[in-house]
């Protein structure tokens, strides 16, 4: 008989798996006007975790028969999620409210969502990838078309759900090939088969290599990168706003940390056959994600490429492989989300006489009409351009460091280049917020939660060049777990 | 004064007027006065602090003083380190002298946004003062781009007609370079392990390295600097700028390049200095008598000067590669005197736009009979700019000269067909402006300098003569830095790969 598995490294995932189930219990009996309280409720779950998650932080930990890891690594990417999380449901309760969203199952949903992505950072084994991976994909096409009677968000959810399964279904094609050659699921298994076949032949063998091909073609699709990425702008500008702002940072958060982890820890040893493809799908993500936004009218849209472009960056430090390109990864998406909520804060302030609007241009003068809610933006701009001393500068110098490492100059140089395209876009922001005279202003209401939002996210973003070490060094210390296992 | 961190005191200033600034509250007139206040009084608290690191500085050795160290991104060994040395010392002066004096030539011409607009300058004035202190390669990236911010603003919301062209035109073209810069450094930093400026003036980089890494920084500095053929984001920016934005672009954001060229591209990678030398003097003489020749043909003051501007900065490039001792000694000095005398030029376009709103040449002519005091200053600037003895545009130029025609009679011949070139452009612009009969009635109009604006221009005229008839006040802080460049750059040539170099 197996012994009962040790259940302490999972506790975030069971504790907010339980009071999922007990906030939703108790917005079945108190019904949809307890939705404001639950809302605030599942941020102060989604905090508790984040205490869960660095208590329990520290040594490695496997349990339930090698399924479920707790590393460093994983501990500092579930962080990351959990306040992505925390972030989205907090901007999203005025708005739900206002739009007549008001039900009690879209905070529950928000936080099943974030359960499957803790499940995704965890993942030992291709089957608990998949388990988290699906976990997370239901409740978030579900969210996607939350606002049913909205063309244009039920389309969203709609092509969000075929594609996603289209998605998943490569992903699984992929884990079974990767199993019928090797004859295991398990991540430390198959690290320790790659490493021995390896060295006896020298090459892994064609079969592993379109199993790879496929399973990184189906995360590619998680995290909108080139060419997995067309349905993100749709999907983006469909989904109601606080559902996009949730979209672009929890799951991104932890597919690119799923992501990270099967590449580096099972597939370490195949790097040369991985990088190219990451290599390529880096330089893709960040041409297209530059040149195609530069179109753009709709603001949400705009966000759509310039996350794909992004996570193109971030790619570039995975496409290095090395400890240096895995803390640049991390650090990106640490800076990532906290810009990203912030921007999307301020598109939630985006409401002309009670009607949200969502044009580039309904921006204009916002620096003299909402000159605080204008600097924030500012801010956020020059961040995700990547100009000093805003902190997505250093979220870009430190993967291009890693590509410098590893001495991928090429792609280092053609992504500097991109970053200067996108420049373009961004300043195109800040043009029509300061140089452009207001047509017609924004409403002056914003909630306290949102500016609250904004305000911390600004703060940080500014501020950051200021204390860098203890992010940096976060980030390092998970790295480190990551290569150490080996 | 010995344990005050006066650098970063310095440095960090402005951001306490700014911070101030932004906390101001109330009617917009009220508003408006009092961030202009704060403004005037936190540049010239920083002016005075300034001071005190010049009377503190020790013309007698090399190394970098008042210098200063913490941690910042220990993981990398990247560090706040602070610190001048003669080449940078004058040039945070020149940061801090010519800041006042902008908010000053602000203070009736800009009306709107007066608030954001103070705050926008002072955080330039800390950027700008930071970069020259910065030690660390690192440091002084962040500094160097961070520039971009508060002037693409300054260029794009108080700008003329087309300041959004301009504005893009100069964000994403210094962007460009400065990127390439970036990874440079990067590089450099796997070799040296460090950031670090003095460090990595001691690491040798292997020389098919050097020629990479210092094209990368050559895209970013003769961005800047600017060297044709990649100057004509200036014009641009100069034009839609503002009066004040002008004249920090054309008194400190051009010497970024040079001094960029002095700091980094010439003590770290030697060789490849010397390898890419006849390029810098081919495209610098290009620059003098191109944009010569274009200045002559410009019917607006503004793109006159910035013309102007380039071919001077053609100058400083030309003296600092020469590396001879006048040469370098005479680009520093150049930038300085440059700084000084095409900000003044500015302000002088800038005293006549506030009173006709154009800048167009021929609808000017005949100020001399109205504008008497103005058309003295105005043309002991523009004397200044051809180079006449006297004042400092003299000594730079001559320095230059000397120090070219050391290393190539050639350049030294060409580049002075530039300064009759200059003499001819700014002659013949005073003659249509100053001088003349009045035809017009809204010219016959234009009253004489306010007591305001004799306080701006005052300052100038007495550091241009200065510096042109006692120029050993400000080459003595100069020389012996410069004598150590040099020398370290002669030594690393021939210790380097000794072959073919050594010949030399």
């Amino acid at each position: 008989m197996t012994p009962f598995p040790d259940l302490a490294p999972a506790a975030p995932e069971i504790f907010l798996a339980v009071s999922a189930l007990v906030l939703l219990m108790l917005g079945v009996f108190r019904g949809d006007t307890s939705t404001r309280l639950i809302s605030y409720l599942t941020v102060g779950v989604l905090l508790i975790a984040v205490v869960l998650v660095l208590t329990g932080a520290g040594t490695k930990q496997i349990t339930f028969s090698n399924l479920f890891i707790m590393d460093s690594f994983g501990a500092f990417m579930k962080v990351l999620v959990l306040l992505g999380s925390a972030l989205s449901v907090l901007i999203s309760i005025h708005y739900i409210e206002r739009e007549q969203m008001k039900r009690i199952e879209f905070p529950v949903l928000m936080l099943l969502a974030t359960i499957g992505m803790l499940m995704m950072v965890s993942a030992n084994d291709l089957i608990s990838l998949y388990v988290g991976l699906e976990l997370q994909s239901l409740a978030l096409y579900v969210i996607a078309a939350f606002r049913r009677d909205f063309a244009k968000s039920s389309e969203a959810g709609l092509k969000y759900f075929v594609l996603g399964a289209l998605s998943s279904g490569m992903l699984l094609y992929g884990a079974s090939l990767i199993y019928g050659f090797t004859g295991t699921t398990n991540f430390s298994m198959l690290a320790s088969q790659f490493a021995t076949h390896g060295q006896a032949t020298g090459h892994a063998g064609i079969g592993l290599v379109v199993g790879l091909t496929f399973v990184a073609a189906g995360l590619a699709f998680k995290i909108s990168a080139v060419p997995f990425h067309m349905w993100t702008p749709d999907v983006y500008e469909g989904a109601p706003t606080p559902v996009t702002a949730f979209f672009a940072v929890a799951p991104k958060v932890a597919a690119v940390a799923l992501f990270v982890r099967l590449l580096i820890e099972p597939f370490g040893s195949m790097v040369d056959e991985w990088r190219q493809i990451i290599y390529f799908t880096a330089l893709a993500s960040m041409v297209l994600g530059s040149f195609a936004a530069i179109g753009q009218t709709n603001i949400k849209r705009l966000m759509a490429y310039s996350s794909i472009g992004h996570i193109g960056f971030a790619l570039v430090g995975l496409a290095a492989g090395t400890e240096l390109g895995v803390r640049g990864v991390m650090f990106y998406m640490a800076i990532y989300i906290f810009m990203n909520i912030g921007t999307f804060g301020v598109i939630l302030c985006m409401r002309q006489n009670g009607r949200m609007v969502e044009e580039i241009t309904d921006l204009a003068g916002l620096s003299k009409t909402h000159p605080m809610l204008a600097l924030a933006m500012l801010i956020f701009m020059f961040s995700m351009a990547g100009i000093p001393p805003a902190a997505g500068f250093f979220a870009k110098l430190f993967v291009f460091q890693a590509a410098i490492e590893a001495h991928l100059y090429s792609l280092a140089v053609m992504g500097v280049l991109a970053s200067v395209v996108g420049a373009y876009y961004y300043l195109r922001i800040i043009k029509v917020m300061y140089f452009d005279e207001p047509v017609e202003a924004l409403d002056r209401t914003i909630s306290g939660e949102v500016s609250l939002v904004i305000a911390g996210t600004s703060l940080f973003t500014l501020l950051f060049f200021f204390f860098p070490a203890p992010l940096l060094n976060g980030a390092a210390a998970a790295a480190a777990s990551l290569f150490a296992a080996g | 004064m010995a344990g005050w961190p006066i650098l970063s005191l310095t440095t960090f200033l402005p951001l306490v007027g700014a911070a101030f600034i932004l906390l101001i509250r109330g009617e917009p007139d009220v508003v408006a006065r009092n961030a202009r206040n704060v403004a005037l009084w936190t540049s010239l608290i920083t002016f005075v602090l300034s001071l005190f690191i010049w009377l503190n500085f020790d013309n007698t050795t090399a190394a970098f003083q008042m210098v200063e160290r913490a941690d910042w991104i220990p993981a990398f060994n990247i560090n706040y380190h602070m610190g001048v040395d003669g080449i940078s010392v004058l040039f945070v002066l020149l940061s801090t002298f010519l800041t006042p004096l902008c908010i000053l030539a602000s203070w009736e011409s800009v009306k709107v946004r007066v608030k954001e607009y103070m705050i926008a300058f002072l955080v330039l004035e800390t950027l700008m003062v930071g970069m020259f202190c910065a030690l660390d390669f690192m440091l002084f990236y962040v500094f160097f781009e961070g520039v971009l911010i508060p002037m693409f603003l300054i260029i794009g919301v108080w700008g003329g007609a087309r300041r959004v062209y301009a504005a893009f035109k100069f964000f994403l073209y210094t962007l460009l370079g400065s990127v390439l810069m970036l990874l440079a450094i990067l590089a450099m930093y796997f070799v040296a392990g460090t950031t670090d400026l003095p460090t990595l003036m001691q690491t040798q980089f292997p020389r098919s390295m050097q020629i990479w890494l210092w094209l990368a920084l050559f895209a970013s500095f003769a961005v800047k600097v600017p060297m044709w053929p990649v100057h004509t984001w200036l014009p641009d920016a100069h034009v839609e700028a503002p009066t004040a934005g002008s004249v920090i672009l054309a008194g400190v954001l051009l010497k970024m390049g040079g001094y960029g060229f002095l700091r980094f591209s010439i003590p770290i990678l030697p060789e490849a200095s010397a390898y890419f030398t006849p390029l810098i003097y081919t495209l610098s003489v290009v620059a003098i008598i191109y944009t010569s020749l274009v200045a002559l043909a410009q019917e607006d003051m503004k793109k006159l000067i910035a013309y102007s501007s380039i071919a001077h900065m053609g100058f400083v490039t030309i003296g600092m590669f020469s590396l001879k001792q006048q040469g370098v000694e005479g680009s520093v000095f150049q930038m300085l005197s440059h700084g000084i005398v095409s900000g003044a030029l500015f302000l002088c376009v800038g005293v006549v736009y506030d009173r006709l709103h154009t800048r167009e040449i021929a609808r000017y002519g005949g100020l001399v009979q109205n504008m008497p005091r103005y058309a003295v200053v105005f043309m002991l600037m523009m004397l200044a700019s051809v180079g006449l003895p006297g004042t400092s545009g003299f000594v730079g130029e001559f320095l230059i000269l000397v120090g070219a025609f050391q290393d190539n009679t050639w350049v030294a011949l060409l580049a002075t067909i530039g300064i009759i070139l200059g003499a001819a452009y700014m002659l013949w612009l005073y003659r249509r402006v100053v001088f003349g009969k009045i035809t017009r009635d809204d010219v016959k109009g234009m009253l004489d300098l306010t007591p305001r604006e004799i306080a701006i221009f005052a300052p100038l005229v007495v550091v241009v003569l200065w510096m042109g008839i006692y120029p050993a006040s400000f080459l003595n802080v100069i020389s012996v830095s410069v004598e150590a460049l040099i020398q370290n750059y002669q030594t690393a040539l021939t210790d380097g790969v000794g072959t073919s170099v050594a010949v030399r």
